[in-house]
């Protein structure tokens, strides 16, 4: 599987570090609302399809990305900084397939 | 300052080696610069951190991820968004550095002691690197001057393009020796010289 690094370009899944789910909605650090929490801790889609995850390029440029991957077929169809734009001129488009 | 010892030493053979009857296809050395810093920039910080690099060094960095150059003396390349390494034959870039890196502009790390620079040249050298690392040496894919992060086997490395058949690699000094020696191995059956 190849992920398309947006400041790397196309890499093995080898050098990356899956980070989590990436639909999770972390609650408030003070907040009391146990459900929240809960769903945080332990709600997922478990989705046959598109996902969207979190994953680190941990061994390349070590930025986190946000990465929908299908999880039927491997296929990456969307990849981008977590932290939104940046100066960086994406080397290539996104071209890597599973 | 104290004379860097380094860490190559016990596996540095000067000569030819392995299948050289042919001719040496592959040049390693290894360049010893006497600075290696990294510069990182805050967001939003990354055009005055490039204006910076540029009042230092000499050297401006042309535009897009994993963009470099190198005069043969000094050397900068960026490795990941808004984080660039620079290294330089002489010492003192870090001190350079702090004067023009503010602290509301980004930060400088001082890694000379804790990289070592090999150096693979000569019409192999793409082959050679190609056994090592999952990434495109090819000209046009990774031009002369432009830099890349990647791992061999776990070990970090980053590699700079130097010239048309030159790449500069910068790997942790504590696992160069061992990288050096499977450099060395890879080199052997295109014949290569240590210099």
């Amino acid at each position: 599987m190849l992920i398309t690094c947006p400041y790397c370009g196309p890499r093995d899944v080898i050098e990356f570090t899956y980070q989590g789910d990436g639909n999770r909605e972390r609650p408030d650090p003070a907040s009391q609302n146990f459900e929240a929490w809960n769903a945080y801790v332990y709600d997922r889609l478990n989705p046959a399809g598109d996902h969207n995850e979190i994953w680190q390029h941990s061994g390349g440029c070590r930025a986190h990305l946000r990465v929908v991957r299908n999880t039927l077929t491997h296929e990456i169809s969307s990849v981008a900084f977590v932290r939104g734009e940046h100066t960086s001129t994406p080397r290539r488009k996104a071209e890597g397939k599973s | 300052m104290v004379e860097r010892q380094s860490p190559l030493e016990p596996e540095f053979h000067v000569g030819s080696h392995g299948n050289f009857e042919h001719g040496v296809e592959i040049i390693l050395t290894e360049t010893r610069p006497g600075s290696i810093v990294q510069l990182a920039a805050w967001p939003g910080e990354e055009k005055k951190l490039i204006s910076g690099i540029r009042t230092v060094t000499g050297l401006a960095l042309p535009d897009g991820a994993g963009g470099g150059l190198s005069d043969g003396v000094k050397s900068v390349f960026g490795f990941a968004p808004g984080k660039f390494t620079v290294a330089d034959e002489a010492e003192g870039l870090a001190a350079a550095f702090a004067r023009v890196v503010t602290p509301a502009i980004g930060t400088v790390t001082d890694l000379s002691h804790g990289r070592t620079a090999i150096r693979i040249a000569g019409p192999k050298a793409e082959w050679v690197l190609a056994k090592f690392f999952a990434i495109d040496f090819a000209l046009p894919a990774f031009p002369v001057g432009a830099g890349r992060s990647t791992t061999h086997h776990d070990v970090f490395a980053q590699i700079q393009r130097t010239s048309a058949d030159q790449f500069d690699i910068y790997v942790f000094r504590s696992f160069a020796r061992s990288f050096w020696k499977a450099l060395c191995h890879a080199s052997e059956e295109v014949g290569y010289e240590v210099q």
